[in-house]
């Protein structure tokens, strides 16, 4: 089984961490991670801007990275959720543009190996204890893309559940949107902001130490804003959580 | 008629819009999957009526349940409590259902104006069919039932469901049996007036009778 | 009060009969940031949409075969659209046969002028009307003012709306942004300038309220001999028109007038009698949260002695065939008008209707805005970005509109251009100018991330350079760093980490 890591951009360049931690739980779960150089950005910036022709070269680029790979991990919802929805999307489109099936080719090739981490580590590894351990208090925010566009229901929390030390809070209004939506949140300002600081209030009313989703981009604005108001609370990926241990912890 | 070139340049904009849909293609071609249930759950014909009962108190209407024979009994003390005088009885409407009531009965032969209906205190209809489903009551302007305005202007309505034939589960059900009256003016009546429109809550009773009273009765009230 | 016994309100914003027409907000978040710092507008809509959002689930949940309803009413619209002028030509066999007069108009103003005819053939100067968000679009209580005859409204939403000088913000609950106490102010102040004033000491009660709209319209009713209304579906097969709603206003419009014109947009035909069993379920529930609504009227031309003598439809195109055009797009033609979508929309909640710009707000007027009007506009080319894209509303639209599809699929068409359809005709838009300097970052970032190393060479210098950063950044990026902390630069990009630790491979 070939695992190859789509880091994504965002983790690539601001949170290299989270990319350390899926290396490191992937790896204790016995999963030999590979990761091609070649991957850059899976074109969701450009895609959901309206540039979708941007987005074709990466489209091709994340099928030739992971070509020989049989699965594809990622720690986004949102990426995944790229892949999975718009790949095909722009591979239709360029055909009815009379541009061949080249890129509908890369997007079949694409689809089906590509997962959320939670996704992989439950259905694929089928793992929901992965022997971490976190002595927090946590409160979990499922993404947008990861609730309703990937369908990644329970797993998140079945896998925090299980982690040794965690104690989940339950989150108000759990399923709205923190006000991120990329681009949306510098073309959007106010409303973005007015959403973000909704859902910091709900954070704080959990009374947790750390907030945590699969996607670190809405982590940066729900992170941002906290940090902004001062909040103690911290921005975790989920995937920082599920590779800590006891030996890390010391 | 007016506006004849409108209708072509509209029909041809449609079919220039539709480019894309072959050719070949027939209007009921484009596949509907009919898969969704005709009804919701089992139930026996007494479960379909207290469900009936159940969702139509559910908003607001006030509902009576009652034998043939009880019935102008029932109406006649159902008027005497609301201080009813002047009672507005369709044509069609069993001549026996009010014979126990003390009050004026109006008949809309000749029609009766909007302002004449605005004096009545009741009226008094049958129905075409009731669905239990989502406590609905269908009107269809047949017998007993009348014009739309009859049941529309007075503040008071009583309607009699007939439970042993009129009584339908589900909406589908209810389509399939008004099909061959769909040239005729429907109201779908459920509960009494109501709006949300006040902070997207519900309250009940703006411009059609504010009460609606609901007799189910059983046996065939027709011959009372 | 005038001699001619007119009773025009007077001072106050427009003075005009009617809706005032939309004013053409400069653009979405322009809008929209006036609307997030009012605190009472926050909480309406907040309060108004979570109550509604709770009572939809629970509505929707009683149905096990919601999903499967959903995909039969999305089917049904899809197979007419697919074959629409078809079923408008049977419509109009349908309504023609049972004594009704079938009228078309291309644009708003067409429609307008054919309304306008045909009151003033009544001879009368006053029309009451059902709520529709037909007319709203096409301005008709405007046109008709221009012409000397004024239009009640008489939903009570509408009437808040109409007393108060307002526009409407919401598509079910056109007054969703106005809670209990300004209503009950804008009765006390407004209603006896438009006839029967607010009973003395009206208070903030719903019930009492809905007994002041009650009272202060039931002259108009009794006297009114005109009616105008939209309606929610037309048979094909039958010629039958369906009005549903909820305080009996549109049983009293739809009845008592003796001349009816209904102005109806040409996708809310559906073919067969049977597809009602599908609508009449998934609208009451997506809508105002009911197993059913309180009133529902079918009705089929003219009927002798039941209701109107005189019936006149009005079929509207008004940019509806120019989204039909736009494969993507025309799957907004599908929509029912619930406004599901809006109830459960975050950025709705935040900005309110009147930031859309058009009567029809939220997600479906994001996408339905748009294309009707086309992208005349930087508020048109605003709306499809008016979305973060969080999928709340694609979730609970009872015909599937896969709206963040479109949203994405029209924010191509601003930001690169492409073929569009207006007024009937195809034609080439150029991107929109507003987009130069984003268009130029779009393809630096694209030619970045297809260029690996140079961006390795550009994470380095932003590491490097980390502690050197600004916390707040000048220009556009201000709008990141206005309400929210920049994230920190690490030190080593995630890429270098790997090359450094494993060696690199691939």
């Amino acid at each position: 089984m070939r695992v190859g890591l789509f880091v994504t951009c965002v983790n690539d360049s601001l949170y290299p961490r989270t990319g350390r931690a899926v290396v490191t739980l992937l790896e204790r779960l016995g999963v030999q991670v590979d990761f091609p150089m070649a991957q850059s950005c899976c074109g969701q910036p450009m895609f959901n801007t309206g540039y979708r022709h941007q987005t074709e070269p990466l489209v091709r680029r994340y099928a030739a990275a992971f070509r020989d790979h049989d699965y594809v991990v990622t720690p986004s919802g949102s990426c995944a959720a790229m892949v999975r929805d718009n790949y095909p999307r722009i591979g239709a489109r360029a055909e009815a543009e009379g541009r061949g099936t080249e890129l509908s080719e890369a997007a079949t090739s694409a689809v089906p190996k590509t997962y959320e981490l939670t996704e992989f580590l439950v259905d694929v590894l089928g793992v929901t204890d992965v022997g971490a351990y976190f002595p927090h208090t946590v409160t979990y925010h499922p993404t947008c893309h990861g609730l309703r566009a990937l369908g990644l229901g329970e797993r998140p929390r079945r896998l925090l559940e299980r982690v040794e030390g965690l104690e989940l809070r339950e989150l108000d209004g759990a399923e709205e949107c923190c006000g991120f939506g990329g681009t949306f949140a510098v073309k959007n300002p106010a409303v973005s902001a007015a959403m973000g600081s909704d859902k910091t209030r709900a954070i704080a009313r959990t009374g947790a130490e750390a907030v945590c989703t699969v996607d670190n981009s809405c982590l940066m604005h729900i992170g941002g804003v906290l940090a902004r108001e001062g909040s103690p609370v911290r921005p975790v990926h989920i995937a920082e959580i599920l590779a800590g241990t006891k030996e890390s912890a010391r | 008629m007016s506006g004849g070139t409108s209708r072509e340049r509209i029909l041809g904009r449609v079919r220039r819009a539709l480019a894309d849909v072959p050719r070949e293609e027939r209007p009921e071609d484009h596949p509907v999957v009919r898969d969704y249930l005709r009804v919701h759950g089992e139930r026996s014909p007494a479960e379909t009526l207290d469900l009936l009962a159940g969702n139509l108190a559910d908003y607001r209407a006030l509902v009576h349940r009652v034998d043939a024979a009880g019935l102008p009994a029932l109406l006649a003390r159902l008027l005497a409590e609301r201080g009813a005088h002047r009672v507005l009885a369709p044509a069609g409407l069993p001549r026996g259902w009010l014979r126990d009531a003390r009050v004026d009965v109006l008949s809309d032969t000749p029609a009766l104006t909007a302002r004449e209906l605005d004096v009545v205190d009741s009226v008094v209809t049958g129905c075409a069919l009731a669905i239990a489903e989502t406590g609905t009551l269908v009107l269809d302007a047949g017998p007993g039932q009348g014009r739309r305005a009859l049941t529309l202007v007075p503040d008071h309505h009583l309607c009699v469901v007939r439970t042993a034939d009129q009584v339908v589960d589900s909406v589908p059900q209810a389509l399939e049996r008004l099909a061959p009256v769909a040239a005729r003016p429907l109201t779908w009546v459920s509960g009494p007036s109501a709006t949300s429109d006040i902070e997207l809550d519900r309250v009940e009773g703006v411009h059609g009778p504010r009460t609606l009273e609901v007799l189910l009765v059983a046996g065939d009230p027709r011959p009372v | 009060m005038s001699r001619d016994g007119s009773d025009v309100p007077r001072g106050g914003g427009a003075t005009y009969l009617g809706m005032p027409a939309f004013p053409r907000a400069a653009d979405f978040p322009r809008a929209a940031d006036t609307a997030t710092r009012d605190g009472r507008l926050r909480a309406n809509l907040r309060h108004a949409t979570h109550t509604i959002r709770a009572k939809r689930a629970r509505a929707v949940a009683e149905l096990d075969d919601w999903a499967r309803l959903r995909e039969a009413g999305a089917a049904i619209k899809d197979r007419t659209l697919r074959h629409l002028d078809h079923h408008l030509v049977r419509l109009e066999e349908a309504v023609t046969r049972a004594g009704g007069t079938v009228h078309w108009a291309a644009d708003a103003a067409e429609a307008n002028r054919i309304v306008t005819d045909l009151v003033r053939a009544t001879g009368e100067r006053e029309v009451v009307k059902v709520k529709s968000m037909a007319t709203q679009e096409i301005g008709l209580n405007e046109a008709l003012a221009e012409s000397g005859i004024r239009a009640y409204e008489t939903d009570l939403a509408e009437l808040i709306v109409q007393l108060g000088d307002d526009l409407p913000s919401h598509i079910l609950v056109p007054a969703i942004h106005r809670d209990r106490g300004e209503i009950r102010d804008i009765f006390r102040d407004r209603m006896a300038s438009w006839g029967r004033p607010a009973p003395e000491g009206l208070t903030d009660r719903p019930a009492e309220l809905a007994e002041a709209a009650r009272q202060h319209l039931r002259e108009k009713f009794l006297r009114a001999k005109v009616g105008v209304s939209g309606a929610n579906f037309m048979v094909a097969e039958t010629g039958t028109l369906v009005v549903v709603e909820s305080e009996g206003n549109g049983r009293m419009c739809l009845t008592l007038p003796e001349t009816l014109i209904s102005v109806v947009g040409i996708e809310k035909t559906v073919p067969t009698w049977r597809d009602l069993e599908v609508f009449l379920q998934l609208l009451p529930r997506s809508s105002t949260a009911e197993r059913m609504n309180p009133y529902t009227s079918m009705w089929t031309g003219t009927t002798d002695g039941d209701g109107p003598r005189v019936f006149h439809l009005v079929l509207l195109d008004n940019g509806r065939t120019d989204t039909l055009a736009d494969q993507v797009g025309r799957q907004a033609l599908r929509c029912i008008r619930c406004s599901a979508c809006l109830n459960v929309c975050p950025v709705y909640e935040r900005a309110g209707g009147h930031a859309y710009g058009s009567p029809y707000p939220g997600p479906i007027g994001a996408i339905l805005t748009p294309q009707l009007r086309g992208l005349a506009s930087p508020l048109e080319e605003s709306l499809p970005y008016a979305s973060s894209l969080c999928g709340a509303c694609f979730e609970v639209c009872p015909v599937a509109i896969d709206i963040p599809e479109v949203l994405v699929h029209l924010r191509e068409r601003v930001a690169e251009g492409g073929e569009v359809t207006v007024r009937g005709t195809r034609t080439v838009i150029r991107p929109a100018k507003r987009h130069a300097t984003e268009r130029a970052a779009m393809r630096a970032a694209r030619w970045a991330f297809d260029h690996p190393d140079a961006l390795r060479r550009g994470q380095r210098i932003l590491s490097r350079t980390r502690r050197l950063q600004p916390r707040r950044l000048p220009g556009p990026g201000r709008a990141w760093t206005d309400s929210r902390e920049l994230p920190a630069v690490p030190a080593e990009s995630f890429r270098d980490w790997w090359a450094r630790t494993r060696g690199g491979t691939s």
